[in-house]
């Protein structure tokens, strides 16, 4: 059977690709303090806030962006890009959300409303720079949790934020964080009281939806004492032919005996065939395991955004403590990506454990790209790494760059990688057997990525494969 | 006798080599026939053709199964339609698991012929009673399909798949290459146990071991892409004695 029928079968289509017809507020393209002075008097916030965000920018202006990562795209000009675009009307109720935002989200599988009220998710609904909805407050309100825009959480819960805001990523972490922090619109804030178990999945939807807008969401998580909660971000984009920019920066904090579970599925424009539009998506996500016996999961579901750059990471500071990340990166298109993560073991018996499944076809070029520190007191640190390739047809590629740092000779590091290619032979034997060419690409795919897909919570699992299955449209020509 | 499947004057080359060259062959409702001959005679390159492996181009003549010609028909097509093949390499494909490979393939079948698909439970149930009668390891249940399996334990799996799916017609190729007697033994009494009277087999080998076990009813001899002698039972030994060579060409 012919490659192309197989590559066509992996790009399948993008069905997100359409873009809302909703007024809005944008400001003119260009970076300088009186836009984010603008940015900040639209979210109403204080001084102080202001003030750090100009901070980070007179910093990011002295910084560079990093060329280390393998990917390859032309000088993004910050100067083009818009950096505030909101919904003109803000929304004060559920009546008042625009019912064309409201249309999207169903057109996106997330109904705001019934379906995911009925399995008991609350959302919070991102759409460019502002918040537009987020359910279930008051519910979740009763056991102490905090949910809410990061912009409420600034004027709401000044102290949480000044506390764990940029403790964990610093405002001049790298280039991307340092702007993000400089210019950051929306996103989510949670906190979860000492010994509350959430009851419910918290998650964020987010959507690109104007044009030459970059995207810059904030989102902070602080998991008290004993408690545990269980996040989920999804996210699209419309076609577009520029690229666009999606520049994110999340900080977990795990306190003592707690865990945070944080699941992404990650679908932004992938731009075309020839590497034509697409996200940019250079986000800097990182946990802390702060206390004894905490523990951050990451898990990540990457199909989309033409570059992706990336690297969930845990630092184990309390004994015990657990880092996990597992990873599905899709590569099709001419769509690259250099993702992983990194576990810096800093206390005692700290366990970290890395799957990670790069999955590469027509043009695709997928890295991983994974750092394990043993810290000078991390006596009893163990790591397991993992690092699988898929490759589909012969013009992909597959990279792994593991990095292991160890000032600790107790610390046990054990990594695992392979590279396969569905063959031809593979695809003959189930079609012998009665299972048709797309059911079996699609088999050998599932398989490939089921220690990941396990890990995340039901309802997205079955989101993942769902994702799968639509990339896989389409299959016999 | 009624023809299941009927060659006729096949010619298929793989690349650039011309392979069979005008072969002729018929199978019988509920016979096992054997097809024996030298390496590199054309016995592989038959069985993939009547299953349409992406390496051989038929470039003449037609198969005729069911009273249509196949030759165009998409490999799984064929397969729901009742041909199955008992792989010599079977590839190993890993992270599929081997029980749910199964019931897919299985269910796609039972759906083709118009039968109520077969939940986790049922196939189960039959699948398990299926691999101990084989003498199979029961985690080859849940292993990925064929991979790490030892050559025994691969054609056992490709005759636990053969029970399971009832094909009509079964090509078996070099099912005993790589078998102990033990295996060889759990193998064929498998398949002795599918013939039913209506069940045609073909069973291509290149030593006569296998044929004490599964009785056949013809035996062809192939010889250049060509059969060059159809035989009963008897001609196994006159084959043992004298060789090929005895059998000349058409």
């Amino acid at each position: 059977m012919a490659q192309e029928e197989v590559n066509k079968a992996i790009a399948g289509e993008y069905n997100l690709g359409f873009e809302i017809d909703i007024e809005q507020d944008t400001v003119p393209p260009g970076l300088n303090e009186d836009v984010i002075k603008f940015i900040s008097a639209k979210k109403d916030e204080p001084e102080w806030m202001l003030e750090l965000r100009l901070k980070a920018y007179h910093k990011w202006l002295e910084m560079e962006e990093p060329t280390w990562g393998k990917v390859e795209y032309e000088p993004i000009d910050y100067q083009s890009i818009s950096y505030f675009s909101a919904p003109k009307k803000a929304p004060e109720s559920l009546d008042e959300v625009d019912p064309k935002i409201l249309e999207a989200y169903e057109k996106l599988g997330i109904p705001l409303e019934e379906q995911k009220q009925l399995q008991g998710i609350a959302v919070d609904a991102v759409v460019d720079s502002v918040s537009v909805k987020t359910t279930y407050t008051e519910e979740l309100k009763k056991h102490g949790i905090i949910f809410c825009s990061i912009s409420e959480a600034i004027r709401d819960y000044p102290e949480l934020i000044k506390k764990y805001m940029y403790s964990v990523v610093p405002m001049t972490d790298n280039f991307f964080a340092a702007l993000n922090s400089a210019v950051f619109t929306d996103g989510t804030f949670v906190y979860i009281p000492k010994g509350v178990r959430c009851p419910m999945e918290l998650s964020t939807y987010f959507r690109i939806n104007a044009m030459n807008t970059g995207q810059f969401e904030r989102t902070l998580i602080v998991a008290d004492e004993g408690s545990y909660v269980s996040y989920n971000e999804g996210c699209s984009a419309p076609m577009r032919d520029d690229n666009q920019l999606h520049a994110a920066v999340v900080e977990l904090i795990a306190m003592k005996d707690a865990e945070i579970k944080y699941s992404t599925i990650q679908n932004w424009y992938p731009g075309d065939e020839e590497g034509k539009g697409g996200i940019y998506n250079f986000v800097t996500k990182r946990g802390i395991c702060e206390g004894e016996n905490s523990k951050i999961s990451w898990t990540q579901v990457e199909t989309g955004s033409s570059i992706t750059w990336k690297y969930p990471s845990c630092i184990l500071k309390g004994d015990n403590s657990v880092g996990e990340f597992y990873s599905v990166a899709v590569t099709t298109l001419a769509q690259q990506a250099d993702t992983g993560t990194k576990m810096i073991h800093l206390g005692k018996n700290t366990s970290s454990t890395i799957i990670s499944k790069g999955i590469s076809a027509m043009k695709g070029q997928n890295t991983y790209r994974g750092l394990v520190k043993i810290g000078a007191n991390a006596d009893g640190a163990r790591n397991y790494s993992e690092c699988d390739s898929l490759l589909i047809g012969s013009e992909c590629g597959a990279h792994t760059f593991p990095y292991l740092e160890s000032k600790d000779n107790i610390g046990q590091v054990e990594h695992e990688a392979t590279t396969t290619k569905i063959s031809d032979e593979q695809l003959f034997y189930l079609r012998q057997r009665g299972i048709n060419e797309e059911d079996a690409v699609s088999m050998i795919v599932h398989g490939f990525c089921k220690e990941v897909f396990s890990q995340l919570p039901m309802e997205y699992a079955v989101e993942a494969r769902a994702l799968l299955e639509l990339t896989l449209e389409g299959s016999v020509g | 006798m009624s023809k299941v499947l009927e060659i006729k004057e096949l010619k298929a080359k793989i690349g650039d080599k011309n392979i069979l060259k005008g072969l002729n062959l018929a199978l019988e409702e509920g016979k096992v026939h054997a097809i024996m001959g030298p390496n590199g005679a054309g016995k592989s390159t038959l069985s993939k053709a009547i299953v349409g492996h992406y390496n051989v181009e038929v470039t003449d003549g037609e198969i005729i199964y069911n009273g249509k010609n196949i030759v165009e028909e998409e490999p799984e097509e064929r397969a729901l339609d009742g041909i199955f093949l008992s792989f010599q390499n079977p590839v190993e494909v890993p992270g599929v698991n081997n029980a749910y490979f199964l019931r897919t393939a299985v269910n796609a079948r039972r759906k083709h012929l118009g039968l109520p698909e077969l939940n986790a439970a049922e196939f189960l149930r039959e699948m398990k009673a299926l691999v101990s009668e084989l003498g199979m390891k029961p985690e080859l249940i849940n292993r990925s399909l064929n991979e790490g399996f030892s050559g025994g334990e691969k054609k056992r799996n490709e005759i636990l798949q053969m029970m399971m799916l009832e094909p009509n017609v079964v090509i078996l190729d070099e099912i005993d290459s790589g078998l102990d007697i033990d295996a060889l033994r759990a193998v064929s009494e498998g398949i002795n146990k599918m013939k039913d009277g209506k069940r045609s087999f073909l069973v291509i080998t290149h030593y006569s071991r296998i044929l004490d076990y599964i009785k056949p009813d013809y035996i062809h001899v192939l010889k250049d892409g060509q059969i060059v002698h159809t035989g009963g039972p008897e001609l196994v030994e006159q084959l043992e004695e004298e060789g090929y060579s005895s059998f000349e060409e058409k």
